[in-house]
């Protein structure tokens, strides 16, 4: 009962996007930024009552590892009237991703040791310049708005991270690392940029937390 | 003394109808006379090569007012001589000229293709390109709403409003990196012209329209207030947002689905097909014209190759065509990095979008109307770093080589 589609249309691209986000929430970090390499195949089921459910083939790379891929599959339930629940996700990541456990520790002690917080604007710049410093950052940013997109997106949306406006890191005393995020938001239907307010919570072991705003 | 106005005109003017001569000693007693000149500082003789020896010639630069008495006196020695120079500042000026167009034609071979540039530095490079190349012009289409010219660079070998390619870029001002592969495409299109055998044929047949920046208000605006505006910058009357979309404006199933009616949608389709004037200029061009057999649009992102339609659903007439000729395009394309470009219609690839600018070129009789989304995928996006340009330019063109061969040989 679940349709076929063209990889390459975009009921499927947009379902994709939606898992993607869900999957850089769930697995991203300061070392480690997901992407789509090639969406293999996608299936389509309409369940009555209940809404469309997308079955995906996804091929992806680590941005910062990029001569491996790694394969998974994913499941995006778009929910019947979908204004208000974000859609459900499962993704399956087959085989292992690269481990982040040094560079993740690196960055936190990097952080910690900083005397005034962190604070930094227009990652990527205009010209598409991410200082190198700050790519953990912009991967975090990855994360928050991942987040944002999978609790947003809808089937007539499709959503990328343009670009962190502004960031600043907040001084806990616990042991989270916190990012207060304004990102910009394509929405690549309407053609919208839209700014995002989020809160991200990080932590080596635990990974991230999304306190929305 | 004079004063610093006189003292700028006369260092100007300074070499004004002064005569250089070449004189040619018979002998030493002639050689003795010419010294004796030398000797005369009133006349403020220049001597380029000083009198030494009979043998050698002696060359002088003659001040105006001293040029015949100086004369004068050669004759009545009997003394040879001839005129190097008729009047020297004629020579300096064209010398400095030549050097203000040779310091242009350098500077075309040090523009950087690889950086992102201001408006009045594109405008510049398409100066460059039209002086080095007798066969690119620049020309002027129109104006945008902001009274900014909509230059236009034709690629013409000859003939008479031969069949044309159109192929336009910055339709939507973010999309930077699409104004900057343009720049790359015309330096290369220019400059293998003659040598490489597929422009050479194509050109030797066709010409080719290549506008730029089809939205210079917004690729300003994207420099100075705000890097990710699309539309253009034009006032709508009733409301506080400006712009409209450039590409939702034409002509074809206007203000159909996939357009916003709301002055402040960055999809907003206009008051009414054309209104914009970037979009109008290029209608009235093409039509004018009347004898495009293709016309290309560069957009970023996503890394698509589309042809109509983006207004409806339903397949072109020429589907089956345009689909080969599109994946033949994508596998160009592919072919030098890996790049995948999905190919296909618009409505299925990316939404259901009205008042396109390829769907009004389909349906006004241009068979081969194809829109590019350029790198990447999202990564970065709109705001691709600058090392990506060229690469992104160089598999661009492979995929619209492609395409031009094929409308080249349909055309003949």
């Amino acid at each position: 009962r679940a349709m076929e589609l063209p990889p390459s249309h975009f009921p499927a691209a947009r379902a994709a996007a939606v898992a993607v986000g869900y999957l850089r929430y769930l697995r991203g970090g300061p070392g480690r930024g997901l992407e789509l390499r090639e969406l293999r195949r996608a299936r389509r089921q309409d369940i009555d009552d209940v809404g469309h459910k997308y079955y995906l083939e996804l091929e992806l790379e680590d941005v910062l590892d990029k001569d491996r891929t790694v394969n998974c599959t994913a499941e995006v339930l778009y929910h019947l009237g979908s204004k208000n629940s974000a859609p459900d996700v499962q993704v399956t990541v087959q085989g292992e991703l690269r481990s982040t456990e040094e560079a993740d520790k690196e960055f936190y002690n990097w952080i910690r040791s900083l005397e005034k917080e962190l604070v930094a604007e227009n990652i990527p710049d205009s010209h598409g310049n991410v200082p190198p410093e700050l790519e953990p950052i912009h991967l975090l940013a990855w994360v928050a708005s991942g987040y944002v997109i999978w609790q947003n997106s809808t089937e007539n949306t499709k959503f990328h991270l343009a670009q962190v406006k502004h960031v600043k890191q907040v001084k806990r005393s616990d042991e989270d690392l916190q990012f207060d995020f304004v990102v910009l938001l394509h929405e690549m239907v309407s053609q919208e940029v839209l700014p995002w307010q989020v809160t991200l919570l990080w932590h080596p072991q635990r990974g991230a937390q999304v306190s929305q705003s | 003394t004079a004063s610093p106005l006189l003292r700028l005109l006369l260092k100007t003017l300074i070499y004004c109808r002064h005569q250089v001569l070449r004189i040619k000693t018979k002998n030493e007693e002639e050689v003795k006379q010419l010294q004796l000149l030398e000797s005369l500082e009133h006349l403020e003789l220049d001597f380029w090569i000083n009198p030494s020896a009979p043998a050698l010639p002696v060359d002088v630069r003659i001040p105006a007012v001293s040029v015949q008495s100086v004369k004068a006196f050669l004759e009545s020695q009997g003394i040879a001589y001839s005129i190097l120079i008729e009047d020297l500042q004629v020579v300096l000026d064209k010398e400095k000229q030549d050097m203000a167009e040779s310091a242009l034609r350098h500077r075309s071979s040090t523009f950087d293709f690889g950086a992102y540039h201001t408006l009045d530095d594109i405008n510049a490079e398409l100066d460059n390109l039209a002086s080095e190349y007798s066969f690119v012009e620049k020309i002027q289409i129109g104006q945008s709403y902001e009274k900014r010219p909509l230059y236009v660079l034709k690629f013409s070998t000859g003939g008479s409003n031969r069949p044309a390619i159109w192929l336009d870029a910055g339709i939507h001002s973010r999309e930077w990196v699409t104004q900057a592969s343009a720049l790359w495409i015309a330096n290369k299109i220019a400059s293998d012209y003659g040598t490489d055998e597929s422009i050479t044929s194509l050109l030797d047949k066709m010409d080719l329209f290549l506008l730029p920046v089809a939205n210079p208000d917004g690729y300003v605006y994207t420099h100075t207030m705000n890097r990710m505006w699309r539309k253009t910058r034009s006032k709508i009357p009733g409301s506080v947002c400006v712009g409209v979309d450039p590409n939702r404006n034409w002509d074809a199933g206007f203000g159909g689905p996939g357009a916003s009616d709301s002055p402040c949608s960055d999809s907003y389709h206009g008051p009414h097909a054309n209104s914009e004037v970037e979009v109008k200029s290029v209608v009235d061009f093409i039509k004018n014209h009347g004898n495009f057999k293709a016309f290309l649009t560069l957009h970023s992102y996503s890394q698509l190759l589309m042809y109509p339609y983006g207004y409806k659903c339903t397949r072109p007439n020429d589907y089956a065509e345009l689909e080969s000729l599109g994946r033949a395009a994508a596998s160009s394309i592919r072919s030098l990095y890996g790049t995948t470009f999905q190919v296909g219609t618009i409505c299925k690839t990316i939404y259901q979008a009205s008042g396109g600018s390829i769907d009004w070129s389909y349906d006004n009789g241009i068979k081969y109307s194809f829109a590019f989304e350029l790198r990447d995928t999202g990564r970065y996006g709109f705001l691709l770093p600058a090392n990506q340009i060229v690469p992104a330019a160089r598999e661009t063109w492979l995929g619209l080589k492609k395409i031009m061969e094929h409308v080249r040989d349909k055309s003949s």
